[in-house]
């Protein structure tokens, strides 16, 4: 009796496997929870160990903020930096790195403003590893705010570098 | 149509003559002591005309500040000719001059004779006739505007030169960007380029015949030039990085702009006819950007932060020899030289807020020129009695407008969007 639960939750291990390596990510059918407490939970695949350290990739926050005329990267954007470079490294062939610059001051000075902070968040990735040639840096200065309006709060949020990793 | 742009190299523009959008302008200052000049209602000047001369060559005189021009209603009498002039009938009005003219109209257009007086001297300044076609009323208008402006007060005017700027419609599309070119008095606005992608730093050239800028449209800044007869664009430069802030040389054969492609920004030359390049600026740490040439051509002014914070700076083109020219202030950037070579007008920021101002060369006196803040682009008219420069007005981007002795101020806003980055044409040839 014992020796056919076995085989049978082998065998659906083994579908389970299966369906995991499809391109969506599906969840493979639980086994019937077994009444011995002993019975082992089926361990993640490879396929899905990848999958879910794509998702975590996929929900960084890609988005870094710079203090007014400064483009020094900041502590929190330091560490969200930290673990997209090892994203970047496992699942990326290019990243666009995009500079901003809040509306205070003239055009073209922002638009040099935009890609030292684009540069430094480079220097950034590059120190933690990505290959430089990989990235492209573009500044649209104060081309592109992602919020209107002539406030302290809409120009913290338009001192940014936008991360875009394909 | 002479502004049919039909490339194939364009990826976004149409021709249009925008009807319902256009800039218009309201006045928010004043003159202290404008001189008090009557313009006559011209004979022959049919009310079923599309434009109505007298009154575009009397907003004119208005905007540049110098002159308060009396109401047609307060008039006691309608001359056209020297002989129907009763001087006291100008005299009780305070006028100091009385303008006088004729229509006609013939098979190639219209003719505007048109006669200058003083009032209180009782004699003729001068008679002039200026001819038009059937389309060109207003340039009409502005001539005549021109002349009598030039002959009271020794300036050249600059009542028949364009304006260049950029249109921002906020909302995504194919034509969301659009640079534009309108007559100094906003009339006549018409789209040069439109695009899904921003477009800034548009520049004339000094024969008023072609237009450089900046485009995004390959999805990285580049920088344009535009033949405006023609509509002909091409692409000047492609480098990685910054390619932005063209300017012309005072003889249009070359072209200042800022380039990063070596790790930072620098200020580089191309030669139009040789296409070589050449770098001007070599500060490795440091933001060198928005070049502008002097008009003897031997040297830049343009931004720097070599110092620290944004600065203006001068480079003599054969020396090599970098000058400081602002020093007051925390921030200066954006500088254009005067035609005469002499001062330079600025962004400026002091106790936070960005003005436009003023600086003799020579002396580093300086003054500022605005009242409004978040202030940027300015571009001064070629005859330099009055500046043109983008700001913010009621949460959108408008143009706005002070004569340089800040007497007159009044706003340019758009109907459509954000109206910002102009530039004033050099006096043109018709």
């Amino acid at each position: 009796m014992a020796k056919s639960i076995k085989t049978l939750l082998l065998v659906m291990s083994v579908l389970g496997m299966f369906s995991a390596c499809s391109s969506k990510t599906t969840k493979s059918p639980e086994p019937e929870p077994t009444p011995t407490p002993m019975a082992t939970p089926a361990e993640p695949t490879a396929a899905e160990l990848e999958a879910q350290e794509r998702a975590k990739c996929d929900a960084l926050d890609k988005v870094y903020y710079f203090d007014f005329d400064k483009s020094v990267v900041q502590p929190d954007a330091q560490a969200a930096l930290t673990a997209e470079a090892e994203c970047i490294k496992k699942f990326s062939s290019s990243v666009r790195l995009e500079g901003n610059a809040d509306e205070r001051g003239s055009r073209e000075y922002n638009m040099a403003l935009g890609e030292r902070r684009a540069n430094a968040v480079r220097d950034y990735l590059v120190l933690q590893g990505v290959d430089p040639t990989m990235i492209e840096t573009v500044s649209y200065g104060e081309e592109r705010p992602a919020v209107m309006g002539s406030n302290e709060e809409a120009w913290a949020k338009n001192r940014r570098v936008e991360l875009i990793a394909k | 149509m002479k502004y049919c742009l039909s490339l194939v190299f364009v990826l976004f523009c149409f021709v249009c003559r925008s009807a319902s959008a256009g800039l218009t302008i309201e006045i928010t200052q004043g003159s202290d002591e404008p001189t008090p000049i009557a313009i006559a209602p011209f004979a022959g000047a049919s009310p079923a005309l599309p434009e109505d001369v007298r009154d575009i060559i009397s907003e004119d005189l208005k905007r540049s500040g110098l002159f308060r021009s009396i109401p047609q209603r307060d008039m006691l009498s309608s001359p056209s000719k020297e002989d129907e002039i009763f001087y006291r009938d100008w005299r009780v009005l305070g006028a100091s001059y009385l303008v006088i003219g004729r229509m006609t109209q013939d098979a190639n257009g219209y003719a505007l004779e048109y006669e200058l007086y003083d009032v209180l001297a009782q004699k003729n300044i001068f008679r002039k006739l200026t001819r038009g076609s059937a389309t060109s009323l207003r340039d009409i208008a502005h001539a005549a505007a021109d002349q009598i402006f030039e002959s009271i007060t020794n300036i050249r005017g600059i009542f028949s030169t364009k304006i260049i700027y950029v249109e921002d419609l906020r909302r995504d599309g194919p034509g969301r960007y659009r640079l534009m070119e309108a007559d100094a008095d906003g009339a006549r606005e018409k789209v040069l380029f439109a695009s899904s992608q921003p477009i800034l730093s548009p520049s004339w050239s000094n024969n008023g015949r072609q237009v450089a800028y900046v485009s995004f449209e390959t999805s990285r800044p580049a920088i344009y030039r535009m033949d405006l007869a023609t509509g002909t664009r091409e692409q000047l430069t492609n480098f990685r990085g910054l390619n932005g802030a063209p300017s012309w040389s005072p003889d249009d054969s070359k072209l200042a702009f800022v380039l990063s492609k070596d790790g930072n920004p620098e200020i580089y030359i191309l030669d139009l006819y040789t296409k070589r390049l050449t770098r001007v600026t070599n500060s490795p740490l440091a933001i060198d950007t928005e070049p502008n040439w002097t008009p003897d051509g031997k040297s830049l002014i343009f931004t720097s932060d070599r110092g620290g914070a944004p600065q203006i700076y001068q480079i003599g083109l054969a020396t090599g020899r970098v000058e400081r020219l602002t020093f007051d202030g925390d921030y200066n950037a954006r500088p254009r030289v005067t035609a005469d070579g002499k001062s330079l007008v600025m962004v400026h920021r002091e106790n936070g807020i960005f003005h436009i101002a003023w600086q003799d060369i020579a002396t580093g006196r300086r003054r500022i020129l605005t009242e409004t803040w978040l202030d940027e682009s300015p571009t001064l008219a070629p005859n330099g009695a009055m500046l043109l420069y983008a700001t913010q007005y009621n949460n959108k981007g408008v143009l706005a407008a002070v004569s340089l002795d800040a007497g007159v101020k009044y706003r340019l806003p758009s109907k459509a969007g954000d109206v910002r980055e102009p530039a004033w044409s050099p006096f043109l040839r018709n």
